[in-house]
């Protein structure tokens, strides 16, 4: 026990109102699931209490909601751009004054903690929907040709890390575009997306225009494998993508996609030590680690290593894991078994494979999904813990001699979603950012995100990019 | 003045042998990400600490204020009501403690001696043509002779900052050598003014300057320019005596002055100390608040834990 213990400071959950059930929005209204779906339950990462259940799209529904968005896409693109753009304001604002409850929600759902919803989820949220309305009445001058069109409808699947954040990334650009949209969360984080479409009906945007169907992959592959939708987005493991990518080549559908990634976060002795302390720990302990661009892979000279890896250890111990809702947490719950069981067996390869691993004493919850942060060290470029994707609060720690030496390691994975440097030496920084095949290089920062940057990979980390100017082209022709 | 030149036994590397040496070590420093800092000092700003933290850190919090008054104005009868509320900062609450010290200046120091005789809290002068350190050598060091001669068992003394900003860091070295000898058993506190020194490198490279010549505390502030203590600053501070400790064995104290007025930005510090070099600083020994106005903030929150109610200014003592 240290001399300065903080006193639990729970975020009260009484500011969220969970119904014992939901349906599915479609045209502008929740409705039961058809005879060809079914429900499931969404539980609480941490506790493993069950929230709420949720109906499960089957095929007819699916039909439903793509043909309410087809009926709604007329009017809708037809609006004037300002018109749309009310809209978007309207929904960014109602998000903003919804913002603790949508951050509580978020937290229980997901199980990430309760400051970061708060901090870095929701207010990104309205800033996606703020800045996306701004370029709806500009898009003549976005640099698409002098009248762009939208597409259609647009089938969009997020996933369970940034629930909210990611159906942000995807509506509001689609929207903003003059596009409709089906949607689908991921099965084990459904709420949030659920709240969002009351959120609609509270802007009062026409019926059709956003329908949220929930599910798990049947219903996802129903939904883009749909013969009338003109646009897929997905965003999720290079797995299912590469499924997605089978199913719509050769069809008229366009396609973009965002898949996994296995970042190097690159350290170079004249580092500002301590503030690259913060950005590996915030590169891979941030969001449990459940970040596509994560900084997984540490890449630190070896002249600096014992200094880095000692900070680092350090640091490590000051991490506070447990309840998603204390506002002290740093690191939160495992979002569901079947991840936990992955992160589990992809470590325990690790040590197989000779890494060494080291976690600060932490005391876990009995209850719920829980994985203490974890460094690996002695890893080279054969271990499989520095190739394949974890997505959990699990760091490989490589080194390397010379800033060659860094670009070939940092680039030899067959992903490129991100990368990052650290150095105090800005001739330096430029010329590894020129040279890393990543699609995100932070300079001294990571896991930085902003409605105004664009975002997307190279190779199996997936193509097209979201946010900023270069998200509007995935939405018009 | 010869340079303190370190011995293999002290554990000591030599940064002092020469100017060069001094200003190779200073510059091979790492250095301080400016963005990163103030993230840092922000995030861990928004600990929340309710309840029996609240209460343990308040207690915590009000042992550790030097209780300052350094005006053109100070006179004897001003001090002896400042040095009566250190012992008993609030008159009708014994279990309250005293505080770490009271802060005036030399000139103050026999007054402050008196009232303060024997009771355990510390006497500190501020030294050395304080705030702006623009006197000779001699000048600096009969000052600190003085306030110690009076009584004063804590010295906070001013860098040349002009000297240490236009690189002459031998210089400055040699006069926190100087005046720490002068001191005697007195404890000495190096004021870095940070306010003046414009970059956080600039922070970090005086923090290790004046531990390895010698300070038992280094602080940031006088109180007398605009920018007195800040999160960012205090943070990289405390990261320098963290390391310091670590390559050396000796543990230098953190002292941020001037700008904290509230037991909110009070706990905020606590947090910062907390997580950063652990517990070991979190005392009276190793950690203090310069501040004058903060001390009834903590008082009147401390209150209204206990009672459950907020008390009007006028039940706390006005000093």
């Amino acid at each position: 026990m240290s001399l300065f213990e903080y006193a639990p400071a729970p975020e009260s959950r009484s500011v969220v109102d969970i119904a014992p059930s939901y349906g599915l929005f479609i045209d502008g209204a929740f409705v039961p699931a058809s005879a060809s779906g079914s429900v499931f339950k969404t539980v609480n990462p941490a506790s493993e209490e069950v929230l709420a259940e949720v109906a499960s799209a089957g095929v007819e529904d699916v039909d439903r909601a793509v043909a309410a968005a087809r009926r709604a896409f007329g009017p809708w693109s037809a609006l004037p751009g300002a018109e749309r753009a009310k809209y978007l304001f309207r929904i960014a604002r109602i998000v903003q004054e919804r913002a603790r409850e949508l951050a509580v929600l978020e937290s229980l759902d997901n199980g990430k903690p309760i400051k970061e919803s708060r901090d870095v989820d929701v207010p990104l949220v309205a800033a996606h929907f703020f800045y996306y309305a701004g370029w709806a009445d500009k898009l003549k001058y976005a640099g698409f040709g002098p009248d762009p069109r939208p597409l259609g409808v647009a089938a969009q699947v997020i996933p369970w890390n940034f629930p909210l954040l990611m159906l942000a990334w995807k509506i509001a650009p689609a929207l903003a575009a003059g596009n409709t949209v089906v949607l689908k969360p991921a099965e084990t984080t459904p709420l949030s997306a659920l709240f969002f479409a009351d959120i609609c009906q509270q802007a009062e945007l026409p019926p059709g225009v956003v329908n949220i169907i929930t599910g798990a992959g049947e219903t996802g592959r129903a939904l883009v494998e749909h013969p009338d939708v003109n646009k897929v987005a997905f965003t999720g493991s290079t797995e299912v993508g590469r499924q997605i990518a089978r199913s719509v080549a050769g069809t008229r559908k366009r396609l973009t996609l965002e898949l996994g990634g296995k970042a190097a976060n690159i350290v170079f002795d004249d580092a500002p030590i301590d503030q690259a302390v913060e950005g590996i720990v915030n590169g891979i302990f941030f969001n449990q680690g459940h970040v596509c661009c994560a900084g997984s892979r540490l890449l630190v000279q070896e002249s600096a290593y014992d200094t880095v890896l000692a900070a680092l250890k350090r640091r490590m111990a000051t991490l506070r894991v447990g309840d998603p809702l204390d506002k002290n947490t740093d690191v939160g719950a495992i979002n569901s078994a079947a991840q936990l069981a992955r992160i589990r067996e992809l470590s325990e390869i690790g040590a197989e494979e000779g890494a060494e691993r080291w976690s600060p004493p932490c005391e876990l919850p009995s209850q719920g999904y829980w994985f203490a942060p974890t460094i690996f060290t002695g890893v080279t470029q054969a271990h499989r813990i520095a190739r394949e994707e974890i997505f959990g609060p699990v760091l490989s720690v490589l080194t390397f001699r010379t800033p060659d030496e860094a670009i070939e390691k940092a680039n030899n994975t067959p992903y490129g979603l991100s990368a990052g440097i650290w150095t105090e030496k800005g001739s330096l920084m430029l010329a590894m950012a020129d040279k890393l095949r990543a699609g995100v290089v932070w300079a001294n920062t990571f896991n930085k995100f902003d409605p105004t940057s664009p975002f997307g990979g190279y190779k199996e980390s997936g193509y097209g990019r979201e946010g900023g100017r270069h998200g509007l082209e995935a939405y018009l022709a | 003045m010869p340079f303190m030149t370190a011995t293999a036994t002290s554990g000591l590397p030599d940064v002092s042998g020469s100017a060069f040496n001094l200003r190779s070590f200073l510059h091979g420093l790492p250095g301080v990400d400016k963005v990163g800092v103030e993230a840092r000092a922000a995030a861990l700003g928004t600990r929340s600490v309710k309840t029996t933290a609240k209460a343990a850190a308040i207690d915590l919090a009000i042992r550790m204020v030097d209780l300052t008054t350094l005006e053109g104005a100070d006179t004897p009868g001003k001090v002896r009501a400042l040095s009566a509320k250190a012992l008993r900062p609030d008159p009708a609450d014994p279990s309250c403690p005293s505080v770490a010290a009271i802060c005036v200046y030399p000139a103050m120091v026999p007054v402050a001696a008196e009232v303060l005789a024997g009771s355990g809290v510390h006497l500190a002068s501020v030294a050395t043509a304080f705030p702006s350190g623009q006197a000779p050598l001699e000048v600096k060091l009969a000052d600190t002779r003085d306030a110690v001669a009076g009584g004063a068992d804590e010295i906070d003394m001013v860098i040349s900052r002009g000297a240490f900003l236009s690189g002459r860091y031998d210089f400055v070295f040699d006069e926190i050598v100087a005046v720490k000898q002068a001191c005697g058993s007195a404890h000495l506190k190096v004021i870095l003014e940070t306010g003046e020194l414009g970059t956080y490198d600039n922070v970090r490279r005086a923090s290790w300057l004046a531990m390895h010549a010698g300070a038992d505390f280094i602080k940031t502030s006088t109180g007398k320019v605009p920018v007195a203590a800040t999160l960012p600053v205090t943070l990289v501070m405390l990261e320098a005596v963290r390391d310091f400790r670590a390559q050396t064995g000796r543990q230098v104290g953190v002292k941020p002055a001037g700008g904290i007025r509230t037991t909110k930005d009070a706990i905020k510090y606590l947090v910062l100390i907390n997580e950063t070099v652990g517990t070991d600083w979190l005392d009276p020994d190793w950690f203090r608040f310069g501040a004058s106005s903060l001390l009834n903030d903590l008082l009147m929150q401390r209150t209204k834990l206990t009672t459950g109610h907020y008390a009007g200014p006028d039940y706390f003592t006005l000093d």
